[in-house]
């Protein structure tokens, strides 16, 4: 499944200023497998070392959260919108 | 629009906030005539704005517009939360202070522009920083709390306070080109935890003072916030209870995502200490940073030694490179905090010479010195207070930031 990552400004340092990705995977676990490998660093910001979703930065496949779904196992469909929405605080 | 997906966002139609004031007078009707000749407002709605008490929590970016557009809209009461003073760099984007207020209260300020901008505003300035044993009893006085500060610590304060007193309010944040906004109401649909159950640990997401903000977000991200509050008192349209607005000012593009409650999520039952909770500072830059600080006098005549061929060390500047564009301690070069976190940077440090570390304020310097120090260089420090002490103590002819 190919589908296309919505990066936000604070990790866009990680693929080379591009606020849109293409990345292959079954589900968001392989997508940011795949994320990983083009743009190394890029997980970990998302995904802790226990392989959890960090719990300030949520994750939605087209306009659903995962964390409501199967977490990093929530399959994604072909041509799907993986955007990861950090929380920030300015004001 | 984009993201609406299949399903609906199932919107919830609520009932009025605020019941309406007896009346309005000639003046009032005059002045509220383009809300009065609009079906879904019409007097009854603008004599609900009349009795409504909101408060807006921080007059800075998106506190501006949003005390200025809640004031011209008529809302009767505003209580104004905030304890800072206003700087010059304040200006970019804080539209209700202006050149002459700069060292004046912000809360006082503000005051007077909402007075400008519409007398018939009974004004309540909490000047003061919003804690723990002061929030209860200044949320009570309202009827909706509007949320624009800017960290972390107090954004779970103001969550926690309204979820323990039932109160809506109204949240956005924003980031460079970014902003997000939603309404929180924990008895109708999420709260701010069920989005965000944890804050990000400190150093990891940078604030607006770090990472900057154009000023013009304050207004689409404070728009979007007034336009909620007003149909909350008037009980019109959809709120935006359940769904998280996202907006990008580059693209143009807002984008809706759905926000549920999580059924795991732990009640809250009694405030909490927040600042632990959020942490200014991680607890391996703390402990780096004990006994690894130097002040900017210290480094002056560290600099000076260095001058004459008395002593040696690297001076290392972890901001960005923009910041660095602005100003700088003279003999420092740049390796950005970001090279440290992922490694790269200790290749480019020596190792036959001490390491200075430094950046804006002090924060980043220590998370960047805990990951030297961890790396064996243990006779590295930091600067204490950073570039804006330098340029405060020891060359106040370099611009601040």
């Amino acid at each position: 499944m190919s589908v296309q990552v919505r990066v936000p400004t604070v990790l866009r340092s990680y693929t080379g200023g591009a606020k849109e990705v293409p990345a292959d995977g079954e589900t968001v676990g392989e997508v940011f497998d795949a994320l990983d490998s083009a743009h190394p660093g890029i997980k970990e910001r998302v995904v802790d070392e226990q392989g959890e979703l960090r719990r300030f930065v949520n994750v939605y496949v087209d306009n659903e959260d995962v964390r409501f779904a199967d977490g990093l196992k929530t399959p994604v469909a072909d041509g799907a919108k993986v955007s990861i929405i950090p929380s920030v605080a300015g004001g | 629009m984009t993201d609406t997906g299949t399903a609906p966002l199932a919107p919830t139609r609520l009932p009025p906030l605020v019941e309406p004031a007896a009346e309005l007078t000639i003046d009032e009707v005059r002045r509220y005539s383009r809300h009065l000749i609009i079906p879904d407002v019409g007097m009854t709605g603008q004599k609900r704005l009349k009795n409504a008490k909101v408060l807006v929590i921080g007059a800075g970016g998106l506190g501006s517009p949003a005390l200025l557009y809640l004031a011209a809209a008529g809302v009767g009461t505003l209580g104004i939360v905030e304890f800072d003073e206003v700087d010059e760099s304040n200006l970019q984007r804080q539209i209700i202070h202006g050149q002459g207020d700069i060292g004046k209260s912000k809360a006082l300020s503000a005051k007077e522009s909402v007075a400008e901008t519409n007398p018939y505003v009974n004004v309540v300035v909490h000047d003061e920083r919003l804690e723990n044993d002061n929030v209860l009893d200044i949320f009570r006085q309202y009827d909706l709390i509007v949320d624009g500060t800017d960290n972390f610590a107090t954004r779970y304060l103001v969550n926690d306070a309204a979820v323990l007193l039932g109160k809506p309010y109204v949240w956005g944040s924003i980031y460079r080109f970014d902003g997000q906004a939603s309404v929180f109401w924990a008895e109708h649909g999420p709260q701010y935890r069920d989005l965000y159950p944890e804050p990000p640990p400190p150093g990891m997401v940078p604030s607006c003072a770090e990472g900057g903000v154009l000023g013009v977000l304050c207004a689409s991200i404070g728009s979007i916030m007034v336009n909620e509050a007003i149909k909350l008192i008037c009980g019109i349209g959809d709120p935006l209870i359940g769904r998280l607005m996202v907006f990008d000012a580059l693209e143009m593009s807002y984008s809706e995502l759905r926000i549920r409650k999580d059924p795991n999520a732990e009640p809250i039952t009694e405030l909490i200490d927040y600042e632990a909770f959020c942490g200014a500072i991680s607890d391996e830059a703390a402990e780096a940073a004990a006994g690894s600080t130097i002040s900017v006098t210290q480094l002056a005549s560290m600099l000076k030694e260095r001058d004459e061929g008395s002593r040696d060390f690297t001076l290392v500047d972890v901001r960005e490179p923009t910041e660095y564009e602005i100003n700088r301690i003279p003999g420092s070069v740049l390796i950005p905090k970001g090279d440290f976190l992922s490694g790269v940077a200790l290749e480019q440090l020596p190792q036959d010479k001490p390491v200075v570390l430094h950046c804006k304020s002090g924060q980043r310097s220590a998370e960047a010195l805990a990951v030297v120090k961890g790396a064996g260089f243990s006779d590295a420090v930091h600067v204490g207070g950073g570039v804006v002490a330098w340029v405060n103590q020891i060359d106040p002819s370099q611009p601040a930031y």
